[in-house]
């Protein structure tokens, strides 16, 4: 599976559990839009580690949040394996 | 100096009880004649009015040493098997120790000018001993990582609770802890053993929990005490089958629901109950009717001398069975200014009842919102397949922190069902959890470690 399946499956599956309705996924959706609160984001970076092995956002401290779903797949894809 | 109102063990080991005894895995001593034995190398006499480091080796001589003590020395300090070594030398300087009692030809630290005496099992006759005085009982607390805090307790106060039990209860009842008996919570039980008037079964460290319940078993054993942990770790291991105890008791962790529950099915036959005690504040209360929690009723003053409050959620205990103080020059204060002591357990009233919620240093923060580990452990220990379980935080970029929650689940669990079981486990918790407690990630471990003090380890508490 891909990064970005692995990324939408882990938000579905989320999204079930904290009981929001996602939009249709999509490079360009806003992350604001996802329904997904700081928590449910926490979740999600915090599986996503145990998962793919990697945090970008505690890795580089410069990091700038991502603000699309896009931007959040390629802050993964972007970290050398 | 002979006040007739002051008791010593000595007092409760008369020769009138027959086929009384004391084991380790090795060997059984007689507690019918052992005031006719000395196991002492040097002469006892010396050593009376003195403090004492009693640092045996093992259990059965530390026991057999604290039965020819008591009454004799002015102070001992019980020395439990996992001490620093670096911190002897501050604890030894602490209680003003002149004396060493040990069974080590070289004791473990620099014995200057005191006197050592030596314990062993070869026994020798030994002239009756009076008790000449109240001996004060020196323990250390647990779970510190830095030099650990000496508590003074009198027999008196230690035993309490024992004598508001009744001793006409457990007639005849042979004792037996997963506990060290030199930590607070074995040592209630050798003094139930031997005030009153049974025998005892101790633990050795290391041995395979079959062995030891086999050890059990053929000691007869009746009673029987340890912490959630150690009782969940002997339902994982399936050797409860072959031990039938009459009696099983619970301390020194909050016992939940399931682990009663679990108690309760593999020991159809036993009373069980969940006591409430620490080093501080000895011993609370024992609630025997297989529920979790307490009755709110027991706030207050009750009928066995013990006061209970709670105040700012932590549960206060003024009683006879506190301990005295702390020793030493600098030490603080151990009650407040109406002599209740701060447990440092955090109680929540639901309904008719209080429940433990946690410890207040072990709370963990997520994203500014307090969470107890415990609140959530009790939560994942009701799914039938788990046998114990550990809530903790992990750093988040997001939130600061996040909960996760480390699992072992029970024996025979088909592998294959571990993603339904990891996702009944966060239906249960989204149901009686708020959003932020429910773990943000579960792992499946094989195994979760203990620390010596039979709690289950917390690495970020």
């Amino acid at each position: 599976m891909s990064v970005k399946l692995r990324i939408f499956s882990a938000m579905e599956q989320i999204a079930e559990e904290q009981k929001v309705t996602l939009p249709p996924l999509q490079d360009d959706l806003p992350l604001l839009d996802t329904g997904f609160d700081s928590l449910a984001f926490a979740i999600l970076v915090a599986r996503l580690e145990d998962d793919l092995g990697v945090d970008p956002f505690t890795i580089a401290e410069d990091a700038a949040f991502p603000s699309t779903v896009g931007e959040f797949v390629r802050a993964y894809e972007n970290v050398p394996a | 100096m002979s006040p007739p109102d002051v008791l010593a063990l000595r007092e409760f080991l008369g020769p009138e009880l027959k086929g009384r005894t004391i084991s380790d895995a090795r060997h059984s001593v007689s507690l019918t004649d052992i005031l006719g034995h000395s196991r002492l190398t040097g002469d006892l006499r010396a050593l009376a009015g003195r403090s004492v480091l009693l640092a045996a080796s093992g259990q059965l001589e530390s026991a057999i040493a604290m039965i020819e003590l008591d009454g004799v020395v002015r102070r001992m300090l019980l020395c439990p098997p996992d001490l620093d070594p670096d911190h002897v030398q501050a604890l030894l300087a602490l209680a003003e120790i002149d004396a060493i009692v040990t069974d080590r030809p070289h004791p473990r630290c620099d014995a200057g000018t005191r006197l050592i005496v030596g314990v062993g099992l070869p026994e020798r006759a030994a002239m009756r001993c009076k008790t000449e005085r109240a001996t004060e009982w020196l323990m250390l607390t647990s779970g510190t990582s830095g030099l650990p805090k000496i508590v003074q307790h009198t027999l008196d106060g230690l035993a309490g609770a024992i004598a508001a039990d009744g001793a006409v209860r457990h007639r005849n009842a042979t004792w037996a802890t997963f506990y060290d008996i030199r930590r607070y919570g074995g040592l209630q039980i050798f003094l139930r053993a031997v005030i009153g008037g049974g025998s005892m079964v101790l633990s050795e460290p290391g041995e395979a929990i079959a062995d030891h319940v086999a050890r059990l078993s053929a000691g007869g054993v009746t009673h029987m005490s340890g912490t959630p942990s150690h009782w969940r770790k002997l339902l994982m291991s399936g050797a409860a089958t072959s031990f039938s105890p009459r009696y099983v008791r619970l301390s020194g962790e909050i016992a939940d629901q399931a682990v009663l529950d679990g108690l309760a099915r593999a020991f159809p036959d036993a009373s069980i109950g969940h006591a409430y005690a620490s080093t501080e504040a000895g011993v609370g209360f024992a609630v025997d009717d297989g529920r979790e929690g307490f009755p709110a009723d027991l706030i207050g003053p009750n009928r066995d001398g013990v006061e209970m409050k709670v105040v700012d959620g932590s549960l206060r205990i003024r009683s006879q069975r506190t301990a005295r103080s702390y020793v030493g020059a600098d030490a603080p204060p151990l009650a407040d200014a109406d002599g209740f002591v701060d447990t440092g357990d955090m109680v929540e009233l639901r309904g008719e009842r209080y429940h433990f919620v946690g410890r207040r240093g072990g709370i963990i923060n997520i994203g500014g919102l307090k969470v107890h580990p415990e609140e959530i452990e009790a939560v994942i220990n009701r799914h039938e397949s788990v046998r114990m379980s550990r809530a903790r935080s992990r750093k988040s970029p997001i939130t600061g922190a996040i909960v996760i929650a480390d699992i072992v689940l029970a024996d025979g669990t088909d592998a294959s069902r571990q993603e339904s079981i990891r996702t009944e486990i966060l239906a249960r918790c989204n149901d009686a959890l708020a959003a932020y407690k429910v773990p943000a990630v579960i792992r499946f471990v094989d195994r979760l470690d203990v620390t010596a003090a039979g709690k289950l380890a917390r690495a970020d508490a």
